[in-house]
């Protein structure tokens, strides 16, 4: 439970940071943020959690939710607790108020953003592209860099499933852009904390 | 029923309906008494102002659909000043649940932005754990409302579950107590360096019952205090180092105090838009200290030097050895000086003024009766006029500012202070909105004095568009007003009209005395008055208007 305020410090931004772009409409987006929560496992959690965001006018980008562990050190699922890693961008001010917000939900248990630290992130996307007969290997080659698997191979269409950070996704999206991105759906990113901090 | 009983619930404020009809035939063999309201909105008020006058959860039972949305004002107002409150819904049964049933609908969905915390029951056997922790966190920590939806068939079946004796498990959920000592020797420092001081306190401190450790403190630094509208009470308000009420339509000397302090100490108040005004200009230089139990409140409006969070009266009580008279004298001769200079005023002549009305309730007993009142004009004006001096005898709606609290409030009150005095304090507008109550009040002979203040129009709304949009009267003038005399009579209320400032006496003393349950004076008062000192909305504290301007004004920038 915290009970002094760190002056804004843990929320300020990397200025070493470069401008991110949207894949697709290169659009400069801002620096996002990766906040965890550990969640009570209720009915009605998600919706108090996302009216945090909403009532600030804040979008989130991608939002996982997936079992817990039963405590924080014990060793089995019982089902009580649920993990939510959410990603949204904007000003740090209002994302330290949200946050506080956050743990102030009854049903959260903790809520920690995660900007800044040494982390492990990873993210899964599937991404189906129409092809012509010349651009197969063209495609086969963006997909052995990034060492994306083809799940699915017709004869007018690949899909392709691609795994690692956020960045690393987005990179491949770019790349496919020129040829035909019929369907994508990823699954938002996870993450979790190096060494001994709890995620 | 057992689970309130349990939790030493007295009585409930309700509305029945179909869907509650299980719960309401358990009220005929319960000790937990029912107050039958005419509207459930009614009912909320009561409940919220029965917490507000004991600082026990006020209890509400109404039924499923339009029952429980009559309720989202209710709510909205318990949350914005965390007032402590249970309410329970009925709802359909549970297999019919997202059906679009009669009267469905769904309640927890519509009031998630509106409680501290709600609970839809799908297993009877969870009754009993459900009522402890609502209870408990209705109360505990930064009090608020709660919600119970209950499906009729699982208050119809028998609920075999024991009752809870463990302790309640919420691992999401902490209550700060006191403060970190670090922190608190570093606000002392701080108090150590100031020369003009003030103290700013706020409801916090009335939940938290701090006043007389506040008053020790103020009277050991010699600081001067000043509270918000919600932290009416906590102080004596006739203390000499009192300044009364700041913000929009607080005192001058008050706002002047604040405008011009090099230490303002936030006790359980949090900064509001309608104390702060333009936040750029607002106390720029002064250290900012802030007691609050309710962490997100720090640095949501402004970055204090020091967050203190805790309990307001364990936290000024650890904080008192520290602390020691500050080199004040200058500063509160300085504070005289604007006293003099700028005290509360207003025409004494043309009609009869609401304030004239107030200010005479204040003199003749109204400082030991309870008062509620409604929002707008006569709100400010009764803030202003009825000094505070007792905990939990001033009760109002802040947050939220909802128009028809002030009357079944007083019921509430009167409910939760047998042989108190309560003096609901309405305009002609709010009043209209709750005035079915009457006939609640009516039935239990309560001691509910109705003061309307009544100037045909939304006073407030009125002033600002004198003030700030060239005299357009849009949606303001409540012509068409009923005889409130003849109203209160239909429903068996004694009732009094005032229309000349030599009869206010007279009557007020009369409506003091009577003790027949409960009566109604209707002042008729000048139509377009205005409340000063005014701050505008969005602007600086220095930017008060202290009396009518002569100039048109500029819209303000401020929300409302």
């Amino acid at each position: 439970m915290p009970t002094t305020i760190q002056r804004g410090s843990q929320f300020e931004l990397d200025p070493g940071k470069p401008v991110r772009r949207h894949p697709v409409t290169e659009e400069v987006i801002q620096p996002l943020h990766t906040i965890s929560l550990l969640v009570r496992n209720k009915p009605g959690v998600l919706v108090r959690v996302s009216l945090v965001f909403s009532r600030r006018g804040y979008n989130i980008e991608s939002l996982v939710v997936s079992p817990a562990l039963s405590a924080p050190g014990a060793s089995e699922i019982s089902g009580d607790f649920s993990r939510m890693t959410i990603t949204c961008s904007g000003d740090p001010d209002t994302l330290e108020q949200i946050i506080k917000q956050l743990e102030k939900l009854i049903d959260v248990v903790h809520a920690i953003d995660h900007t800044g630290q040494s982390v492990i992130e990873s993210e899964l996307a599937l991404i189906k592209v129409t092809i012509a007969l010349k651009e197969r290997t063209e495609i086969l080659q963006i997909a052995e860099h990034y060492r994306a698997k083809v799940v699915d191979y017709g004869s007018e269409s690949m899909i392709l499933r691609v795994e690692g950070e956020t960045d690393k996704i987005d990179a491949v999206i770019a790349l496919l852009k020129p040829f035909h991105i019929a369907e994508l759906v990823r699954s938002g990113k996870i993450l979790m904390v190096r060494g001994s901090l709890t995620t | 029923m057992r689970c309130l009983e349990r939790e030493g619930v007295e009585l409930l404020f309700g509305y029945s309906g179909g869907a509650a009809m299980p719960i309401f035939d358990a009220l005929v063999d319960s000790t937990v008494k029912l107050v039958l309201v005419r509207h459930e909105q009614g009912a909320t008020h009561m409940a919220d102002g029965y917490a507000r006058a004991t600082g026990k959860p006020g209890v509400v039972l109404v039924t499923s659909g339009p029952g429980a949305t009559n309720c989202v004002t209710g709510l909205l107002t318990a949350l914005m000043d965390s007032v402590p409150m249970v309410v329970l819904t009925g709802q359909t049964i549970t297999s019919m649940l997202g059906k679009d049933a009669f009267q469905e609908a769904d309640v927890t969905g519509i009031t998630y932005p509106v409680v501290k915390h709600s609970y839809l029951v799908k297993n009877a056997a969870d009754i009993p754990r459900v009522m402890k922790e609502a209870f408990y966190l209705a109360r505990t920590g930064r009090p608020g409302p709660v919600l119970v939806d209950l499906p009729k068939d699982i208050t119809q079946g028998p609920c075999t579950a024991p009752m809870v004796d463990e302790p309640i498990s919420l691992p999401g959920y902490h209550v700060p107590g006191r403060a970190d000592p670090e922190l608190v020797k570093k606000a002392a420092a701080y108090l150590a360096k100031s020369r003009k001081p003030v103290l700013y306190i706020g409801h916090g401190a009335v939940i938290s019952d701090a006043g007389p450790a506040i008053m020790q403190l103020a009277e050991k630094l010699q600081a001067p205090i000043v509270n918000t509208l919600l932290g009416k009470g906590a102080c004596p308000e006739d203390h000499a180092l009192h300044q009364g009420m700041l913000g929009m339509h607080g005192t001058a000397y008050a706002n002047k105090t604040v405008a011009n302090c090099d230490l303002i100490f936030a006790i359980g108040a949090r900064w509001d838009d309608r104390i702060t005004g333009k936040l750029s200009e607002f106390c720029k230089d002064a250290i900012k200290l802030h007691i609050d139990i309710d962490v997100a409140e720090f640095g949501k409006v402004l970055r204090p030097d020091v967050c203190l969070a805790g309990d307001a009266r364990l936290v000024v009580e650890d904080l008192l050895p520290l602390v020691k008279k500050c080199d004040s004298a200058d500063w509160l001769k300085e504070i005289g000086t604007w006293r003099k200079q700028y005290p509360l005023k207003y025409p004494k002549k043309g009609g009869l003024r609401a304030q004239y009305v107030l200010d005479r309730l204040d003199k003749l007993g109204g400082r030991d009766c309870i008062i509620t009142t409604d929002v707008g004009q006569h709100q400010m004006w009764a803030a202003q006029f009825c000094r505070t001096t007792k905990n939990r005898h001033w009760l109002s709606s802040g947050g939220a500012g909802t128009m028809g609290f002030g009357f079944p409030a007083a019921i509430g009150a009167a409910y939760a202070s047998p042989g108190k005095k309560v003096w609901a304090i309405c305009g002609d507008g709010g009043f209209q909105m709750t005035l079915a109550e009457l006939a609640t009040a009516f039935l239990s002979k309560l001691p509910v004095k109705v003061l309307i203040i009544n100037n045909s129009y939304l006073g407030m709304i009125r002033q600002w568009q004198e003030l700030f949009f060239d005299n357009r009267i849009s949606g303001a003038d409540l012509e068409g007003n009923p005889d409130f005399v003849k109203l209160a009579q239909a429903y068996g209320v004694k009732a009094w009209r005032v229309k000349r400032a030599g009869d206010v006496d007279k009557v007020l003393k009369a409506a003091m005395a009577y003790d027949q349950g409960p009566c109604v004076v209707e002042a008729e008062v000048v139509k377009e008055d205005n409340v000063f000192p005014m701050i505008p909305a969005g602007a600086a504290v220095k930017d008060m208007i202290i009396e009518k301007p002569k100039h048109r004004m500029e819209k303000p920038q401020g929300s409302t």
